[in-house]
């Protein structure tokens, strides 16, 4: 007993000593450093036209969907009916700096989104969208949200000139169009988006994104102003990293910067499966319109 | 000498059952060879549009003809385009702005009829018609019927419920459900090819069916999906797809066939470089008495013109529409029994 316990603290004392000293461990690989590359020189495989292949199904595990910034465990909606089911995971910001720089006057609306998040009334066309998250009412989740959904979504590339992206969440779909010149022709709910290689980083610029969509589940919001840079870079052969940026003048003092790894999903017979989710939606938004009971 | 005889014999027969075969579904006879992806997969790649006036069967004024000559075809088009125009002026005021739901917003190329002249996409049987079944089962009656009279409040405007409405109406699915027959607007697949895979997205609604075809198996049966299971495989430079596990709510397929029994394989296979024929194979037989074939030509879209985003639930204002619409004739006192049934046209 003691002469493992022994055993174990030599070990252990040994391995923090190779590591404060630079020195390679001597068995297995090296733990990587959390969000890098891994190793640092990984060099994602190539397709025919000598791009990193990028094919896959990928998810992310960050809890952002509730909140980009910090925040805690939360309980659902209703939890006199619901108990633990439906309430929201903590987690850590993944905006560089921990904050997003609203102007004043914006943070006033993102606090109105909250309240009202759970609120639905489309009996008025021209203030249909004005309450309630659009996840809850299944609306496509715009970019970057759909990809730090808690849904899986595939990357379907080629070797034409545009590639799929496809989302679980709702069957969203949306085309990179790679060295595309034109414009978004029209705002859509997941916007337009145009795709350049910078080395081994696929890089999509997005505009044309419709202002009702909303980052996260906290009211955090956008206008039609909005602009998002992503990169995805290929890290190792079961994660890339993410990165967006985001500008919007009309609601944030400056250009801001999310970050965080998105993961192959592994199993050996995993497809994208739906979420349609539209059903599930018709009750709330248009129950109230059905036909009464004789009295 | 006997065994020789035979064989030749057999050689004859069947040399003259593919000469009798080979024409039947109006395909070039020359045989076009597609490009190939860099990993080898015939590449049927590119934004397709299957839009046509020509009809799913044929129409009785056609007699059995099967194809058309060109003065035959001219005609055909020429009222087959009058009675699907809505740029119309000959309804009278009120029926005409009726139609304002109009020709800006439609697909132009569904007022031609398909390059080959033919009468029907139904290419199998030889009748170019549905064959439907004398006698539906009565549990399938009874859940049809239900149906009918869904439709018909709401075809009243009428409707109880948004449950009153139809899956594509209440933005579910729309031509995403194979088989895919051509509509009024948004024809539009892009087909997308990656080693392994063959990916087709439908402008109408935004899903993706992406579609393996490496070989592996179905999911479990018990998994069921509004637009299914798909599988592929190549056979020779032709896309051969079967789709299961389609999820069992009644009118999600078409024609209400019964997804418990229904089963269809589709053919793709591009038969120039601007052209892929698509035939669809149905059968179910809680529905029709065997099973039958179309064929639909998707012709390439040019390069300039895209596919665009179609979102449908997100802006649904019809919906809100028809019910408080039919809340107000309640309160008239209108019933289902009084109003004329809305033409297909207005609806």
């Amino acid at each position: 007993m003691q002469l493992r316990r022994m055993m174990v603290f030599l070990g252990v004392a040994g391995a923090s000593v190779l590591l404060s000293l630079g020195v390679p461990p001597l068995f297995g690989q090296q733990r990587p450093q959390s969000g890098q590359q891994f190793p640092a020189s990984y060099r994602a495989p190539r397709l025919a036209d000598g791009h990193p292949d990028l094919n896959g199904i990928w998810q992310a595990l960050v809890t952002a969907n509730w909140d980009l910034q910090d925040h805690e465990a939360q309980p659902g909606p209703h939890p006199e009916l619901s108990g633990a089911y439906a309430a929201g995971p903590a987690g850590q910001s993944i905006i560089e700096g921990g904050e997003i720089p609203y102007k004043p006057e914006a943070l006033a609306r993102k606090k109105s989104n909250f309240d009202n998040r759970l609120r639905v009334d489309v009996s008025d066309d021209k203030t249909w969208h004005a309450l309630g998250d659009p996840e809850m009412k299944c609306y496509m989740p715009g970019v970057p949200r759909a990809t730090y959904m808690p849904f899986p979504f595939q990357i379907v590339q080629g070797t034409g000139p545009s590639i799929l992206m496809a989302y679980e969440f709702a069957s969203a779909t949306r085309i990179i169009r790679m060295n595309w010149e034109q414009a978004a022709p029209t705002d859509s709910w997941m916007g337009w988006s145009r795709g350049r290689w910078e080395g081994d980083t696929l890089v999509v610029d997005v505009t044309g994104q419709r202002e009702e969509t909303w980052f996260d589940r906290a009211g955090n919001y956008h206008s039609d102003a909005l602009h998002v840079v992503e990169r995805y870079t290929p890290a190792s052969p079961y994660h890339m990293m993410y990165e967006a940026t985001i500008e919007d003048p009309n609601v944030f003092t400056r250009p801001w910067k999310i970050s965080f790894p998105l993961y192959r999903r592994m199993e050996k017979s995993i497809q994208l499966l739906e979420f349609k989710c539209v059903p599930f939606t018709e009750e709330l938004l248009f129950g109230k319109f059905r036909k009464q009971a004789a009295r | 000498m006997r065994n020789r005889y035979r064989a030749s014999t057999a050689l004859v027969a069947a040399v003259v059952a593919v000469i009798l075969v080979v024409p039947a579904s109006g395909q070039a006879p020359k045989k076009y060879n597609p490009p190939k992806t860099p990993w080898g997969d015939p590449d049927l790649q590119g934004v397709w549009n299957d839009a046509t006036s020509t009809p799913l069967q044929r129409p009785a004024n056609v007699g059995e003809k099967d194809t058309l000559s060109d003065e035959e075809a001219e005609e055909f088009q020429k009222s087959l385009a009058f009675d699907l125009s809505r740029d119309r002026r000959d309804g009278g005021n009120a029926a005409d702005v009726n139609r304002a739901y109009n020709e800006h917003w439609m697909d132009a190329r569904r007022l031609k009829i398909t390059a080959d002249r033919r009468t029907s996409l139904i290419v199998d049987p030889v009748d170019g018609r549905i064959p439907t079944l004398a006698t539906v089962p009565p549990e399938r009656q009874r859940v049809r019927a239900s149906r009918a009279e869904a439709a018909a409040r709401f075809a009243a405007g009428l409707p109880d419920n948004y449950t009153d409405m139809s899956w594509p109406v209440r933005c579910v699915v729309r031509t995403d459900v194979p088989p895919y027959l051509p509509t009024i607007y948004n024809n539009n697949f892009q087909i997308f090819q990656s080693p392994g895979y063959v990916t087709i997205a439908p402008e109408m609604i935004h899903s993706a069916r992406i579609i393996p075809v490496d070989g592996r198996p179905h999911l479990n049966k018990g998994l069921r999906q509004w637009l299914g299971d798909t599988r592929g495989h190549w056979e020779g430079s032709t896309l051969v797809v079967e789709t299961t596990n389609f999820k069992a709510e009644e009118g999600v397929l078409f024609q209400g066939a019964n997804p418990a029994t229904f089963t269809i394989t589709e053919r793709f296979t591009r038969v120039a470089p601007d052209s892929i024929n698509y035939e669809f194979t149905v059968s179910d037989p809680t529905t029709w008495s065997r099973p039958w074939t179309a064929l639909i030509p998707w012709n390439k879209v040019d390069p300039g013109e895209q596919m665009f985003e179609y979102a449908c639930h997100e802006d649904n204002f019809d919906i809100v529409h028809f019910l408080t619409g039919a809340r107000l004739r309640e309160k008239n006192g209108e019933t289902v029994g009084q109003r004329p049934a809305r033409t297909a046209e207005e609806r």
